[in-house]
């Protein structure tokens, strides 16, 4: 018998919004977070336009902490402060309390400032801080620190799957009985010229820069690749007989989860999405869940010509015609190592309250696209199970199924 | 050239941007580590800022000499001479 794995807390901070309810709310009223890149730096750039965080970080974390983090580090402690009060700041044993929160790019802001300032004025002026702010396990570390974690703090890098591998992670240590609970998610904060004009030499993004908020249009004719984004989602998993002895509100059950690899290319999806659908099989597997329950699928769908059409016929594939999908990535734009993060809160969401978000700017489907999405308008659904797909650079698949508790 | 009291006051600014140290808690008898809360490597910051602020050189093997802020208050004054 296989121990139960259940949601009791959910964080995050994000383009929509500063908390989980702002960007449900905004998710659910089918607003963009993307807007025009401001800075000097960006003229020179051929995208111009990025999903910006809704509320600064650093005006809601304490100066002198702050001055110690990368950006990355303060969206992980944003949305790990919130789930961790969201699933009721318990008491937990602290020896049995664990950490699981990946980025894909680490602290490259850290690392780009540091070297200006080395190129600039010297070693001598490099911070001390330097280090920690800009290893990618920072972000899981401090969100250890702050919590008192000592189970074990970990750090899943898989690029845009990072997010979702992470509370795949998080889903084994509890099984293993490692932890009783896990803080498990992902974060990133990249919006820098040259991550950017990295991805923009790979013609990865959308250079639809004189309309910023239509940029992001996964399956639609139009879409012309993705739009960065930044931020961070954290949820609280737990062993269900522990969450059910301290009271938790529990809102769903992290059911099974299936992590494979490509094995084709370091950036090309598989065409036929054979990687994706071997992860979506045995995330089902895992969580003996039917097919014909999972009525509703967060798809990774980030808005680019070649990937959104193989995880369509992934879905097919693996679950049939009959799921109804969305990609949130249309309204925050693609958060990288947090994308799985934030796109399972979605999940958990539509789940707990019965609701699907839209997909916005699909205006004119591609002719490919041959499954169901809700469009424009968020739509209610009796959700007995749904599944969270994130692929990631590197041939990585996580495939979530979350179920009704 | 700086009186003492003008470097204990610059140091409590920088004390107080480095680690959010309160400016009336310094004072020269205060321990950084002890007192003021400073870490090793909030102590390197207060150490590279002093320099420039000061214009004084602090080589790294003298800073662990550098206990109390009198200590570094001294150095720095030894070291303007």
């Amino acid at each position: 018998m296989s121990v139960e794995v259940v949601v009791t807390g959910l964080g995050a901070t994000t383009p929509l919004g500063g908390d989980v309810a702002s960007t449900w709310d905004a998710m659910l009223a089918g607003k963009s977070g993307v807007s025009p890149l401001t800075q000097d730096w960006a003229a020179q750039l051929t995208v111009r336009i990025a999903a910006q965080l809704a509320v600064e970080p650093s005006t809601v974390i304490d100066r002198i902490q702050a001055r110690r983090l990368d950006r990355s580090e303060m969206t992980a402690i944003v949305a790990a402060r919130e789930a961790w009060a969201d699933a009721g700041s318990p008491e937990v044993d602290k020896l049995r309390l664990a950490v699981s929160v990946g980025t894909g790019i680490g602290g490259a802001q850290t690392l780009l400032n540091q070297d200006d300032i080395l190129e600039a004025s010297g070693p001598r002026k490099v911070s001390p801080h330097t280090v920690p702010m800009l290893m990618p396990n920072g972000p899981a570390a401090w969100v250890g620190l702050e919590l008192g974690a000592q189970a074990g703090v970990h750090c899943v890098a898989s690029a845009c799957a990072t997010g979702a591998e992470a509370i795949a992670h998080a889903l084994d240590l509890i099984r293993l009985g490692r932890a009783d609970v896990v803080v498990a998610g992902g974060t990133e904060a990249v919006i820098h010229p040259l991550p950017i004009a990295g991805f923009a030499a790979m013609r990865a993004m959308s250079i639809r820069n004189d309309d910023p908020e239509r940029a992001s249009r996964p399956w639609d004719k139009g879409r012309d690749g993705f739009v960065l984004g930044e931020g961070a989602g954290v949820i609280v998993l737990e062993r269900a007989d522990h969450a059910r002895a301290r009271g938790a509100r529990i809102y769903a059950r992290l059911a099974g989860a299936g992590l494979t690899s490509d094995g084709y290319d370091i950036v090309q999806p598989h065409p036929e999405g054979d990687g994706a659908v071997r992860a979506i099989d045995f995330a089902l597997r895992d969580a003996g869940i039917a097919k014909s329950d999972v009525v509703h699928v967060n798809a990774h769908a980030t808005s680019t010509p070649v990937g959104d059409l193989a995880e369509i016929k992934a879905l097919h594939r693996a679950l049939g015609d009959h799921p109804l999908l969305t990609s949130t990535k249309s309204m925050t734009g693609h958060l990288l190592g947090a994308a799985g993060a934030v796109e399972s809160i979605a999940t958990i969401l539509a789940i707990y309250h019965g609701i699907v978000p839209p997909t916005i700017n699909l205006d004119e489907p591609d002719d490919e696209l041959d499954l169901e999405v809700v469009t424009h308008k968020a739509r209610h659904l009796d959700i007995p199970a749904a599944l969270n797909n994130s692929f990631g650079f590197g041939g990585h698949n996580a495939a979530l199924v979350f179920a009704r508790a | 050239m700086s009186t003492r009291e003008e470097i204990a006051g610059g140091l409590a600014e920088i004390l107080e941007e480095v680690a959010g140290v309160n400016p009336d808690d310094v004072a020269e008898e205060k321990s950084f580590t002890d007192d003021l809360d400073v870490d090793s490597l909030s102590m390197v910051e207060v150490v590279v800022a002093a320099e420039e602020k000061f214009g004084v050189k602090i080589p790294d093997d003298e800073v662990p000499n550098l206990k109390t802020v009198g200590d570094a208050v001294s150095y720095i004054v030894k070291s303007q001479a």
